[in-house]
Formats: structure tokens, sequence, C-alpha cells
């Protein structure tokens, strides 16, 4: 369950964030999550959800925000679509594509009050 | 004054705060704080600690992964009987629980530490860190951390070692690259354990070596068996020669801190002779 170690680092980086700006409460946390990072989405979220408990975030609505995977093949010279990393070209069935996009892992915003 | 919530823009009790964000509408005393920060981030800083502190030390540090039940301690223990009159070496083991592991370490000749990680699946730089409060950093020497048998999450965690190594067994399939492609692409070195048993397993070598080298066409290889201790020269001398260059870079580290410091000490007698 590597979700909830992700999920408790969330909860650090968003209290931190919340304390420095006076905030008492937190509505909701934005993620931006890559479709090739190394994350299964409704682990995270029922990590989350634990995790947040008796926080400033308890209750707070989660949205993730998926970001596609995209590669640059160095084979074909083309910025192609990428559905797991190390598969072979979509275009030309060349081999490395090298991921250039999908690999994120951020807290991008919350909504405090 | 927002146009569209009615709250007020400027209300110092409500922006204190820079205003390098986009403002959220969603409620009228609510307002978005962007953060764009990445979730590891904290992980990475613990990690560059540790591999500050690892070369200030001259200690060559190996993050062991791999499935559960690879050979991995069983690798480590002759690995430690074998090294640690020639330097010291020290061992930090992770596991959910017990402290098996470290018994049989410390029985076969090093200092070791057990993380039990609990319910979690991985080592972190964090813990690393703080195990090596109770276990003396092997100076000059090598640290190897044994991870938690895991091929997915370690991979994400860096601990400030200077290279993962991967331990698979002939017992496991050949397609385990293709599956932890992710894990497969952070190592610096395979090593193909217990091929004395390849005559008894359904396993084609090179078909794995091959998937290997399709997820990471860089990764070193070697082959042996931990049991019967067959190809373990070739991976003493690889441990051999990472310790050496973890030693001249410490050297060459200190020269270049006694070359600034001559620098400073030559400048200050120039001055003070004028």
């Amino acid at each position: 369950m590597h979700e909830m170690a992700l999920a408790e680092s969330i909860l650090d980086i968003i209290e931190a964030t919340a304390r420095r700006q006076g905030a008492v409460r937190v509505r909701e946390v934005r993620l931006e999550i890559g479709e090739l990072a190394n994350v299964e989405m409704t682990a995270l979220e029922c990590a989350l959800q634990a995790a947040l408990r008796d926080s400033l975030a308890e209750g707070a609505r989660i949205e993730c925000l998926v970001i596609p995977g995209q590669g640059l093949c160095l084979t074909c010279g083309e910025t192609v679509p990428l559905a797991a990393l190390y598969d072979l070209c979509p275009r030309c069935d060349g081999y490395p594509v090298q991921p250039t996009s999908g690999q994120e892992l951020r807290v991008k915003d919350i909504l405090v009050e | 004054m927002c146009a569209t919530c009615g709250c007020s823009d400027h209300d110092a009790s409500l922006h204190s705060h820079a205003h390098d964000h986009a403002h959220g509408h969603d409620h009228d005393a609510s307002r978005r704080v962007t953060i764009e920060q990445d979730i590891l981030a904290r992980n990475a800083e613990f990690a560059a600690e540790n591999r500050q502190w690892f070369a200030d030390s001259g200690v060559f540090v190996l993050n062991l992964v791999s499935s559960p039940g690879s050979g991995k301690t069983t690798l480590l223990a002759r690995t430690v009987q074998a090294l640690h009159m020639e330097f010291p070496v020290a061992v930090i083991g992770g596991d959910q629980q017990t402290t098996r592991d470290a018994e049989r370490i410390q029985a076969a000749g090093a200092p070791a530490v057990q993380i039990n990680t609990g319910k979690g699946c991985h080592l972190d730089a964090h813990g690393v860190g703080h195990a090596l409060e109770t276990l003396p950093l092997p100076e000059g020497g090598v640290l190897f951390i044994e991870n938690v048998g895991n091929l997915v999450c370690p991979a994400d965690f860096d601990l400030g070692e200077a290279h993962k190594v991967l331990v698979l067994s002939v017992t496991e399939g050949e397609d385990k690259p293709l599956k932890y492609a992710n894990m497969f692409a952070a190592a610096r070195l395979l090593l193909l354990n217990k091929i004395d048993l390849l005559p008894y397993v359904d396993f084609d070598v090179e078909q794995c070596l091959d998937y290997a080298r399709r997820v990471n066409p860089d990764v070193q290889i070697l082959q042996l068996s931990a049991r019967t201790g067959v190809g373990l020269d070739a991976w003493l001398d690889w441990v051999r020669q990472g310790q050496q260059q973890a030693l001249a870079e410490q050297v060459r580290r200190l020269e270049a801190k006694l070359a600034t410091v001559r620098a400073r000490l030559a400048c200050n007698e120039s001055v003070n002779h004028a």
C-alpha cells in the first residue's frame, strides 16, 4: 500500500500550506496524477479518506486531474500517446519511447477558508 | 470585488497571502492556493541529505530490491561473510515484521538493524536516516539496504543510495522485467539468483535478460547462486569496485576542500605581508 505513504505526504503538504495561509479548513484538494505514475487511483482515494481524518482537510473534496501519458519515439521522432511505460511506439512499432509526460505526482492546489 | 461570487478581492483578512495564484470563486469565504508541489518532494529532500552524508563518509550504499523469497538475505549473509574483514560493512533490513533477517546478518559478522515497516510496503529515506541513529555508518565501507520484498513500491522511493540492485530468482517468471518495468528500469545491476536450480525450472534466461535490457538498455547483469556460491566472486568484485570508487570520490572532495583552505591561507598571508 504505497498509496498510504503518498496520502500521508499529501496531508503534510496540505497542512503546511494551510497553516502558512492561516486557513481553518481545507475544502478541496486538487491533485495532478500522471497516467504512467505508479499509482492506483482507487487505492489513493481510499488512503486519502483515512489520512485526512481528524485534520484540517477532513471531508475535503478530492479531485484528481489525470495527465495523459505521452512520449517521444526515438525511432520515428514523433510525440505519441503512451498507454504504459516501455510500450512500443503506436505509430511505427519502434523502441524506445521516452516518456515526456504522464509521470506527475503533484498537489496542484487547495481551496481553503 | 469579484464579479462572480461577490467576495471582496482585496480584503486583507481574506487575502493576506501573496497574490501569485488564481482566485477560486467557489465560495465567498474560500480561496484557492496554488501549491504545485511534487508529492514525493519530501522523500527526495531526505534522500539528498542521506546521499550527502554517505558521500562525506565515503560509504558505498546499495539498495537491494526484489520480490519476497528471491534470496536477498542469503546473498547478503554470504556477501557480509566475504567482505567484512576487508572493509566496514553494515546492513539495514526492511521487513513488515520480525527481526529474523537482521539476526542472520549479525551472525554473518556485520552490524545490522531491522526497520519494521508495519503496514508499509517499502522503506523511505526518512526511515533510513533514523535507522542510522542506532547503526553506525560504516565509514569507507559499504552499507547494504535490504528493502521490503516488493517489486512495485520501492521503485518510487529514493533512499539516497548509489544504486538499486535488483535480485531476481529463476524460480520466478522470466517476464518479470515487463510486468514490473518501473523497478527494472530503476536498477543499475540485475542479479539473477538461484541459477543452480535452472535444470529443475522452466526459466528462459536469455528471454528474461532480453526483456530486462528492453526496459533498461544500460542495466548490468550477473548470474549467481547465493546458496552454492557460483558466480559470487563477480558480484563481490562489483561491490569492491563501487567501494573503491566511493573512496576515490571522497578523496577528490577532500582534496578540493583542502585546496580551498590552502588558497584562503595563501591569500591571508599575502595580505599580511603587504
